[in-house]
């Protein structure tokens, strides 16, 4: 098998697993139980917690698990929004999010606020010049992602954190889902007040993610029961989930070095691809090191996937999430690209564990596939 | 071109006379300690210095863990090069660039030559290093005075030693100079800081905390544990006595007035501490009180308690304000587990009107309707003792599965 998916899900680590089977039989009591057993769990689950903080080099109480991205952008941009509708009902944000922010901004427009979506260039990226224009004196919440999931395209986190230093009411969430352990972000410089994160991004199990909310932060929950996790994530918590998340994230971070392998695989096959004529590369040059978004121009996308899974190799039309219900690219589109392009793109994303035989063995599959498809379709 | 080693300096000792050798070898032994995971570090003792050889071992790292040793006034990195002026002036260069942190600044080079057969002289060289510094870095001006950084520039016969940045130490005296003393440990935010402090002076630590199970758990003593742990960075393993209290603290519940029955505690509490301090030959209690934080830390209520014992008690908190105290903790990192809200045997049956001025004399009057001896060698006997290294059993095993 050889997967290229991974900006959908990556395969969790065995010892990643083995440390979720082992928590969740040894350390398995209600870390708010207030016997010895609960004070293990509770005590483990703060030492994941402590841990997470030291690698993302924030503070302790600044991490709170959620069992995911979606939930953790949800709690961001709703609680955000809700805790300072008062001072405003301004929001800015990007055409080219992920569906998790993209339809929560649409769910808050209904509910009356008003939201300013900045375009990408054709370079797939914003300019923190563009939030400085937007942001007003309403506006309560700016969320931007760091990395984007279909293109790999590498959003100015830093430089709009500066230009909101000047507007310090205003909050700042970042998705930093792809770009955990692939593109350096120093969230305290970077004037970061909420970030999120997920587990099985990076080789941890589903379930389990982070949002990171600066200290002193005012956020209305999204639900309510228990004072867990700063009363933000209201649930017993999932002490194995968040042991595998803090375990992966350390071997993860400790494996940064070999991104820059991972970069070349991926400019490789970036290379090889674009001998192609009917191939143009998407992702722009400055890119994320794991994905290569391209399209093939005048095919089916779905075709070439298929071809490829009969060969055992997967990889994507676009992003997992959005994938089932539209045949164009939102991103693309929002880039600017003609229809041809967004309606015909594929993504490949690679992991630390791709390796340059399976680059080559899908190059060699690619050329095999890509006549057959070519004639079907042609 | 790396840094090789970090020269120590320690200046309060330097100054102590004969027993400077005693602090020295002490210093060595603590560095040593601290240092123990770092195997291929080598530490060499000169004239009023030490020289720690870092032998491939992490410079950061190392660095970090010099900061919390007490005694150390203040360390520097030092480059080793060859001999040749090119390498000197590059290692002058990065040691500069190093010590400013992208900043601009100023400096001054102080080259000395031991080596008479480098065929350049001092004076020449200073001029030489900085030029050759001054032309690579725009935001650098020179200061004969006061400068930023002060280079200096070692030449001897196998090779030029360059430092410049000076970090500061902890200061104080090493611990184990001091004599030894007994720490009252709560778990609150105060006691942890007071041990620190008095470590900061020398004083080898020992810690005695109150446990008063069933009404406090097993969260409060792990937090006590904890504590402890956090201050063996500073001093070394620590013992940990716990004293078994439940049936003296129901027994003055029972038997004395609500509203000196915090004072009686605490006089039975000093009892305590200071028969074991007495058994453990130490010649001081230590505890984390500041004048008139709360009803037992009056001038009167600490006349009444502290009546019970001729033992020396040190307060290194007593003129602090809270902020002040809160300031350390953080720093010393034993705050955010101090502040973790589980019950200690001082809360628990907390009378809604404690006395500001209890009167020792009538408290001695109640006292008298009760065995206190007995109460305090019973608990004295039941003491448990752990000796705490930095990190649990437990603690290990769930670092392994991180």
């Amino acid at each position: 098998m050889i997967y290229l998916d991974n900006s959908a899900t990556t395969k969790p680590w065995k010892s990643v697993l083995e440390t979720y089977t082992q928590v969740s039989e040894k350390y398995f009591a209600n870390p708010s139980s207030l016997h010895p057993l609960g004070a293990e769990a509770e005590r483990l689950l703060m030492q994941a917690r402590k841990q997470t903080a030291e690698l993302l080099k924030v503070a302790p109480e600044e991490v709170i698990f959620t069992s995911g991205a979606t939930e953790g952008n949800n709690i961001a941009i709703q609680g955000a929004v809700n805790a300072n509708k008062g001072r405003g009902r301004h929001i800015i944000t990007t055409a080219i999010e992920h569906p998790s922010v993209l339809r929560t901004m649409n769910h808050l427009e209904e509910r009356g606020f008003e939201v300013t979506y900045l375009f990408p260039d054709k370079e797939g990226r914003v300019k923190a010049s563009q939030v400085a224009e937007k942001v007003r004196k309403d506006t309560i919440l700016v969320s931007v992602m760091h990395v984007n999931n279909e293109t790999g395209s590498i959003q100015p986190i830093k430089e709009i954190g500066k230009v909101l230093t000047n507007h310090s009411k205003v909050l700042f969430h970042v998705d930093n889902v792809q770009g955990i352990g692939k593109v350096p972000l120093n969230i305290k410089n970077a004037g970061i007040d909420l970030l999120t994160i997920s587990g099985h991004k990076f080789h941890g199990v589903k379930g389990s993610g982070v949002l990171f909310a600066k200290r002193n932060i005012n956020l209305v929950p999204l639900y309510f029961g228990g004072t867990q996790e700063r009363a933000l994530r209201a649930g017993t918590e999932s002490t194995a989930g968040a042991a595998a998340l803090a375990k992966a994230l350390r071997m993860t971070l400790d494996r940064e070095p070999e991104n820059r392998n991972m970069k070349n695989r991926l400019e490789k096959l970036a290379s090889e691809l674009s001998k192609y004529n009917e191939i143009i590369i998407n992702s722009p040059v400055l890119r994320a090191p794991h994905i290569l978004n391209f399209s093939v121009i005048g095919r089916k996308p779905e075709s070439i996937v298929s071809a490829l899974a009969e060969k055992n190799i997967y990889v994507s039309t676009t992003s997992a999430c959005s994938s089932k219900d539209s045949e164009e690219s939102i991103v693309l589109k929002a880039m600017g690209l003609p229809e041809e392009r967004t309606t015909s793109s594929l993504r490949i994303s690679l992991s630390l564990d791709t390796t340059d035989k399976e680059i080559s063995d899908f190059l060699k599959s690619w050329k095999e596939i890509y006549y057959e498809v070519l004639k079907v379709g042609g | 071109m790396k840094y090789e080693m970090i020269l120590v300096r320690y200046a309060e000792m330097a100054i102590k006379g004969k027993n400077r050798k005693h602090f020295e070898k002490q210093l060595e032994q603590n560095i040593r300690r601290q240092l123990k995971d770092y195997a291929d570090v080598k530490i060499k003792r000169t004239f009023g210095r030490m020289y720690i050889e870092l032998n491939e071992e992490p410079l950061k790292e190392v660095c970090e863990l010099l900061k919390d040793i007490f005694g150390i006034s203040s360390f520097s990195p030092v480059v080793k090069t060859e001999l040749n002026e090119a390498a000197i002036a590059e290692a002058a260069l990065m040691v500069t660039r190093d010590s400013l942190n992208e900043k601009e600044g100023s400096f001054k080079v102080a080259v000395r030559r031991i080596n008479k057969k480098f065929p350049t002289g001092s004076q020449e060289m200073n001029q030489r290093i900085s030029k050759a510094v001054l032309i690579q870095m725009e935001n650098l001006s020179v200061d004969l005075h006061q400068p930023d950084v002060e280079l200096k520039v070692e030449i001897r016969e196998e090779a030029a030693y360059i430092s410049g940045g000076v970090i500061r130490g902890a200061g104080g005296l090493p611990v184990g100079t001091g004599g030894r003393a007994l720490l009252l440990l709560s778990g609150g935010i105060d006691s942890p800081v007071a041990g620190y402090l008095a470590m900061k002076r020398g004083v080898t630590l020992e810690a005695i905390h109150f446990h008063s199970p069933p009404y406090t758990n097993e969260r409060a003593l792990q937090k006590v544990e904890d504590l402890t742990n956090i201050l063996t960075r500073y001093g070394g393993k620590i013992k940990l006595h716990i004293v078994p209290f439940t049936e003296s603290q129901l027994a003055i519940h029972q038997q004395i007035p609500d509203n000196c029955e915090i004072t009686v505690m605490r006089r039975f509490m000093l009892r305590i501490a200071a028969e074991m301090a007495e058994q453990n030959n130490q010649k001081a209690l230590i505890t984390g009180e500041s004048l008139g934080q709360v009803a037992s830390q009056t001038l009167d209520s600490m006349y009444t308690i502290n009546s019970v014992t001729a033992m020396p008690v040190l307060r290194p908190l007593i003129t602090m304000d809270k902020m002040e105290v809160i300031e350390i903790a953080e720093k010393i990192n034993t705050y955010q587990t101090s502040i973790l809200p589980y019950e200690d045997c001082c809360t628990i049956f907390l009378p809604a009107d404690p006395k500001t001025k209890p009167n020792e004399k009538k408290v001695s009057y109640y006292e008298s309707f009760m065995d206190v001896d007995e109460y305090v060698n019973k608990a004295v006997e039941g003491i448990r003792t752990i000796e705490l290294t930095g990190k649990r059993e437990q603690d290990i095993e769930m670092e392994n599965l991180l």
